[in-house]
C-alpha cells in the first residue's frame, strides 16, 4: 500500500493553480480509484480539463495514467471518485456511453478496422443513412473529407485504414473523435510510435482542434514536447494526483521532481561485490527501427540495469542479446566466445538465461505443475533413454523452490495456482536450475507485493554473490538504483548514459531517460 | 528527413492505392465468374451436352443448396467464427418436413415455415452457446454438427420418406423452371441478391465486418458484438432450414444421410469465394460463385469422363490456390498500401 499521505518535495502551487477567470471545466475527475484484486492500479485520479487547453498528464510508468484514461474512456468503472463533464455528473457504463458523453480516447495502439475503408472506420454504427436507414456511402466519404481538410492532412477516405502508418491511423482516429463532436480528446503517449516530423504535424493538428474549443488531455514521456504544447500539467506518481500546475509556473526540474519523488527505504539495498571478469560483452548492437548502436558489459558479481522509459528499447534489447530476435549488426560474446546470430538455444548453452517480463505469456505454462514448469529448461539433464524420469524432476523441483522459498500447495498443483510473485520465482528456479553464468531477468518484481520483492532481491543479491553476473531491465527507477552496480539508461533505442553506482540517482537517471540535459537540475 | 514530399505525396498515394484495391476486390468476384466460364467452355468443346438446358439447369440446382448455405456461412465467417452445424441441420429440416408431410398432411406453405423454423431454433442455440457461454464457435457448432445428425438418425429411425408422401406442389419448386430457369435458383439469386446488398447497405451488416476485422476495436466503437453475432448464427441456421425444404422438394426423399458433409464442402465453397477464413471480409455474392465454380467443376470432371476421383483432390487444389492468391494479394495490398509513405523512423 501505498503511503496515505506524500507531500511531494518541493510541491507547487495548489491543484487547479491559476488565478484570473478560469472558463468553466470541461471534465473533472475527482479522487478516482480503481483496484483489481489486491493490485491498485489508481488510488486518487484527479484531473480538470478546461476547454482550449492541452492538458498533460505525466508521471513514471506504473503511476496510474492509463488506468486514469480508461476510466475516462469508460472502458474500466471507477470503483471511487466521480467524474463531472460539463457540469454534469456521469457514470460510464462502458466506451458507447463515454463517446456519446463527448469524450473521446485516442488509444496508444490506434484500433481500427484493417479490412474496412478509412471513412467507414471513422462512422462505424454511426454512417449518415439515407432513405430505407441504408448507408449513405457518397455523403460518409464526404464527410471525411472535410474533417481531413479541418485537420490540413491528405488522406483518402475511401482507402481501407489496412497499411495505414501509425501516424495516420491516428490521424483516422482523431477525424472519428472530430465527427463525434468530442469536446474532450485523451491522447496516451501518442508520439511515442511517431517520428518528429508526424510528431509535428500531429501538435498543429491538435492546435487546431484547441482552436476550435477542445479540451485535450495529452500523456507523453518527451517533456520537451509537454513544455512546447501544453498549457497545463498534471503530475501523477504511485496511483495518486501530485499536482497540477500552469505549464508557466513551472520547470523541467520541478516536474522530475514531482514524479520521482519517492522513498528508497523499503527496499533491499545489493550488498556491495567485487566484480570478476567480464562475461558478456555487447558491441554496437543494432536492430533496425528498434535500437542503435548499443554496447555495454556485465561482469561476474555484478547486476547491470537497463534504465529507460517504456518504448525506449530495453526489452528488444534483452531479447537480441539472447537471440530470440535476430540482430541487424553487431556483436555478442559470452566469456569472449561470439554467439551466432538469432539462437536462443546456443545462447542457452553458452550458460544465458532469460526470465522474461510477461510471466504469463512467456514465463510459465500455466497449466503445467510447478515442478514441470521448473523442470522445463533442464529436460536434457532430467532424460534416462529418451524419457524425463519424474522422480528426478520432483527433486529438482523440491531443490529449486526450496532455495527460493516458494510457497505453494503441492509441487503437483497447476503454476496458475500460485500468486504473482511465487510464479515469478518459479520462473527464476526454472532457469537457475541450469546454473546461468548470465542471468537476464525482465521486470523482475512487476506485479509483486512489496514482501515478495525484496525477497526477489535478496535472491539476485546471493546469487551475483556467488558470481553470477545479472542484467537486468526494470522500469522502477528505486528498483534500479537499489540494485543495479551499474545503470544503462536508453532512450529511443540509444544508450543515453551509462552511470556507476555512485553517480546513479533519479535525477541524472531521469534525465538521461526523457533526454532533458541534466544541467537543467537544480 | 524530407518531411515536406513525405506529407505532401500520402494523398496521391492513398488514391491510387485504394482504386487499385477496389480493382483487385472487384477482379476477385469477376475472377470466379470467368474461371467458370473457362471450365464450362473447355468442357462444352469436348461434350456438346454440357450446355444443353437440362445441363445447365442441372447446374445451377447443384449449386443452389451449397450456395444458400454458403450465405448464412458467410455472414458467420465474416465476425471471425464459423458454423459446422449447417449440414446437419439442413438433414434435420428436411426430414422432419418430409415426416410432417407423409404422416400429418400439412399444407406446402407450412412446410416451409416448419424447416425455416427448426434451423432458426439450432442457429439460436448455436448463437447463444457462442455469445452467451462464450465457447467457440468452432467447438460448439462441431458439437451441434454430431448433435442434431444424432437426433435426426433417431426420429428417421431406418426409415424413410419417398416420393408418393409428398405433395406435388411442394416438388414442383424442385424441378420447375421459369423460362428455363430452375425455380430453386431463383429463390437461391433472390437470396443472395437481398443478402449482398443488405452486407453492403446497413450499419448492422457492416458491424459484422467490424467484428470480424478487430473484435477490441468493434468493442470499443460501442458495437454489440454479442447481438450481430447472434443474428448471424440465426440466419445462417435459418437458411440451413430453409436449404432442408429445399432439398426434400429437389431429391422429393430423404433419409438421415440428407446434408452429410456439406458443411466442408459449404466452407470451400465460401472461401474459394474470397470470404477470409478469419473474418472481415468477403461478400456473399463471392460465397455464391463459389458454390457454383465448385459445382460446375464436379459436373464438368463427370461430362469430361474423368474419374470421381479427381472430384475432391481438384476441390482440394483450388482451395489451396484460393487461400494462396489470398495471402499474395494481402501482402501485396499491404506492400502497396506501406510503400513509400515514409515507413522510416528516425531512430
Amino acid at each position: 500500500m501505498p503511503e496515505t499521505d506524500n507531500p511531494a518535495p518541493g510541491a507547487g502551487p495548489a491543484p487547479h493553480a491559476g488565478a484570473g477567470a478560469e472558463p468553466e471545466p470541461r471534465l473533472v475527475l475527482e479522487g478516482a480509484a480503481k483496484r483489481f484484486g489486491a493490485v491498485h492500479a489508481l488510488d486518487d485520479g484527479s484531473i480538470t480539463l478546461y476547454p482550449g487547453e492541452a492538458h498533460a498528464l505525466l508521471g513514471e510508468n506504473g503511476a496510474g495514467k492509463s488506468t486514469l484514461v480508461k476510466i475516462l474512456g469508460g472502458v474500466y468503472l471507477a470503483d471511487e471518485g466521480t467524474l463531472t463533464i460539463d457540469g454534469r455528473e456521469v457514470l460510464f457504463g462502458g466506451p458507447a456511453e463515454a463517446r456519446d458523453a463527448g469524450v473521446s480516447i485516442i488509444y496508444q495502439e490506434p484500433s481500427l478496422f484493417p479490412d474496412l475503408t478509412v471513412a467507414e472506420n471513422i462512422f462505424m454504427s454511426r454512417q449518415p443513412l439515407r432513405g430505407g436507414r441504408r448507408i449513405d456511402r457518397g455523403a460518409m466519404n464526404d464527410e471525411t473529407a472535410a474533417i481531413f481538410a479541418r485537420l490540413g492532412v491528405e488522406l483518402d477516405p475511401r482507402r481501407p485504414a489496412r497499411g495505414l502508418s501509425v501516424a495516420d491511423q491516428q490521424i483516422v482516429e482523431i477525424a472519428k473523435a472530430l465527427s463525434l463532436g468530442a469536446g474532450v480528446l485523451v491522447m496516451d503517449e501518442p508520439t511515442a510510435a511517431l517520428t518528429s516530423v508526424e510528431a509535428a504535424r500531429l501538435f498543429t493538428v491538435i492546435r487546431t482542434l484547441r482552436s476550435q474549443g477542445a479540451a485535450v488531455l495529452f500523456i507523453s514521456h518527451r517533456l520537451e514536447e509537454v513544455f512546447a504544447n501544453c498549457q497545463r500539467v498534471t503530475v501523477m506518481r504511485d496511483g495518486r494526483f501530485v499536482r497540477t500546475a500552469l505549464i508557466g509556473e513551472v520547470t523541467v526540474d520541478d516536474v522530475i521532481r514531482s514524479m520521482v519523488g519517492r522513498e528508497l527505504s523499503a527496499l533491499f539495498p545489493k550488498s556491495p561485490t567485487e566484480p570478476g571478469e567480464t562475461v558478456l560483452e555487447v558491441e554496437s548492437l543494432t536492430s533496425r527501427g528498434v535500437f542503435n548502436d548499443v554496447s555495454f558489459t556485465v561482469r561476474a558479481g555484478e547486476i547491470v540495469a537497463l534504465a529507460g522509459l517504456v518504448g525506449a528499447g530495453r526489452t528488444e534489447v534483452a531479447r537480441a542479446v539472447f537471440g530470440v530476435d535476430r540482430r541487424t549488426a553487431g556483436t555478442v560474446r559470452i566469456g569472449g566466445e561470439e554467439l551466432p546470430n538469432g539462437d536462443p538455444i546456443a545462447a542457452m548453452a553458452a550458460g544465458m538465461a532469460l526470465v522474461p517480463e510477461d510471466r504469463r505469456q512467456q514465463g510459465l505454462v500455466m497449466d503445467l505443475s510447478i515442478e514441470q514448469n521448473v523442470a522445463l529448461a533442464s529436460l536434457a539433464r532430467l532424460r534416462r533413454g529418451g524419457l524425463i524420469r519424474r522422480s528426478a524432476e520432483s527433486a529438482l523441483a523440491g531443490d529449486w523452490t526450496a532455495r527460493l522459498q516458494v510457497k505453494y500447495g503441492r509441487l503437483r498443483d497447476a503454476a496458475a495456482t500460485l500468486s504473482g510473485g511465487n510464479q515469478q520465482k518459479v520462473v527464476l528456479g526454472k532457469w537457475l536450475a541450469r546454473s546461468p553464468r548470465l542471468l537476464i531477468i525482465d521486470e523482475p518484481t512487476r506485479g509483486i507485493d512489496v514482501g515478495t520483492k525484496a525477497e526477489v532481491h535478496r535472491i539476485l543479491d546471493g546469487l551475483v554473490a556467488e558470481g553470477m553476473a545479472v542484467l537486468m531491465i526494470s522500469s522502477e527507477l528505486p528498483e534500479v538504483l537499489a540494485m543495479a552496480d551499474r545503470v544503462i539508461v536508453l532512450r529511443e533505442g540509444r544508450v543515453t548514459a551509462e552511470l556507476g553506482r555512485d553517480e546513479a540517482d533519479e535525477d541524472s537517471v531521469m534525465y538521461a531517460a526523457t533526454g532533458q540535459l541534466s544541467g537543467a537540475a537544480a | 528527413m524530407t518531411a515536406q514530399t513525405e506529407l505532401g505525396g500520402r494523398g496521391l498515394l492513398g488514391g491510387s492505392a485504394a482504386g487499385r484495391l477496389s480493382t483487385l476486390l472487384r477482379a476477385r468476384e469477376a475472377g470466379i465468374a470467368l474461371l467458370i466460364v473457362v471450365v464450362v467452355a473447355v468442357t462444352a468443346v469436348n461434350n456438346h451436352d454440357f450446355l444443353s438446358a437440362s445441363s445447365v439447369q442441372q447446374l445451377l440446382t447443384g449449386a443452389a443448396l451449397i450456395a444458400l448455405l454458403g450465405v448464412g456461412e458467410t455472414l458467420v465467417l465474416v465476425t471471425r467464427n464459423v458454423d459446422l452445424s449447417v449440414g446437419s441441420v439442413l438433414g434435420l429440416s428436411a426430414y422432419v418436413v418430409g415426416d410432417l408431410f407423409k404422416n400429418d398432411h400439412i399444407p406446402v406453405l407450412l412446410g416451409f415455415v416448419i424447416a425455416i423454423l427448426i434451423g432458426t431454433a439450432a442457429g439460436a442455440l448455436n448463437g447463444f452457446i457462442v455469445t452467451v457461454l462464450r465457447v467457440p464457435s468452432l467447438v460448439i457448432t462441431l458439437a451441434m454438427l454430431y448433435v442434431i445428425r444424432g437426433v435426426d438418425s433417431l426420429l428417421v429411425n431406418g426409415k424413410t420418406v419417398d416420393p408418393s408422401a409428398i405433395p406435388s406442389a411442394f416438388t414442383e419448386v424442385g424441378y420447375r423452371t421459369v423460362l428455363g430457369v430452375p425455380w430453386l435458383a431463383i429463390i437461391v439469386v433472390v437470396v443472395v441478391a437481398v443478402a449482398g446488398y443488405a452486407m453492403r447497405s446497413f450499419r448492422s451488416s457492416r458491424e459484422l465486418y467490424a467484428i470480424g476485422s478487430n473484435p477490441d476495436a468493434a468493442n470499443l466503437a460501442g458495437v454489440p458484438i454479442g447481438r450481430r453475432v447472434f443474428t448471424s448464427f440465426v440466419i445462417s441456421g435459418s437458411l440451413a432450414g430453409l436449404a432442408g425444404a429445399l432439398f426434400l422438394a429437389l431429391h422429393a426423399q430423404v433419409d438421415n444421410s440428407a446434408g452429410l458433409g456439406y458443411e466442408l464442402t459449404v466452407v470451400a465453397a465460401v472461401v474459394v469465394g474470397g470470404v477470409a477464413i478469419f473474418g472481415g471480409s468477403g461478400t456473399v455474392v463471392g460465397a455464391a460463385l463459389g458454390a457454383l465454380l465448385l459445382n460446375t467443376i464436379n459436373q464438368a470432371l463427370v461430362a469430361s469422363r474423368i474419374s470421381a476421383f479427381y472430384n475432391e483432390a481438384i476441390a482440394g487444389a483450388l482451395l489451396l490456390a484460393a487461400i494462396g492468391v489470398d495471402r499474395w494479394l494481402s501482402l501485396r495490398v499491404t506492400r502497396s498500401l506501406t510503400s513509400a509513405q515514409g515507413a522510416h523512423r528516425d531512430v
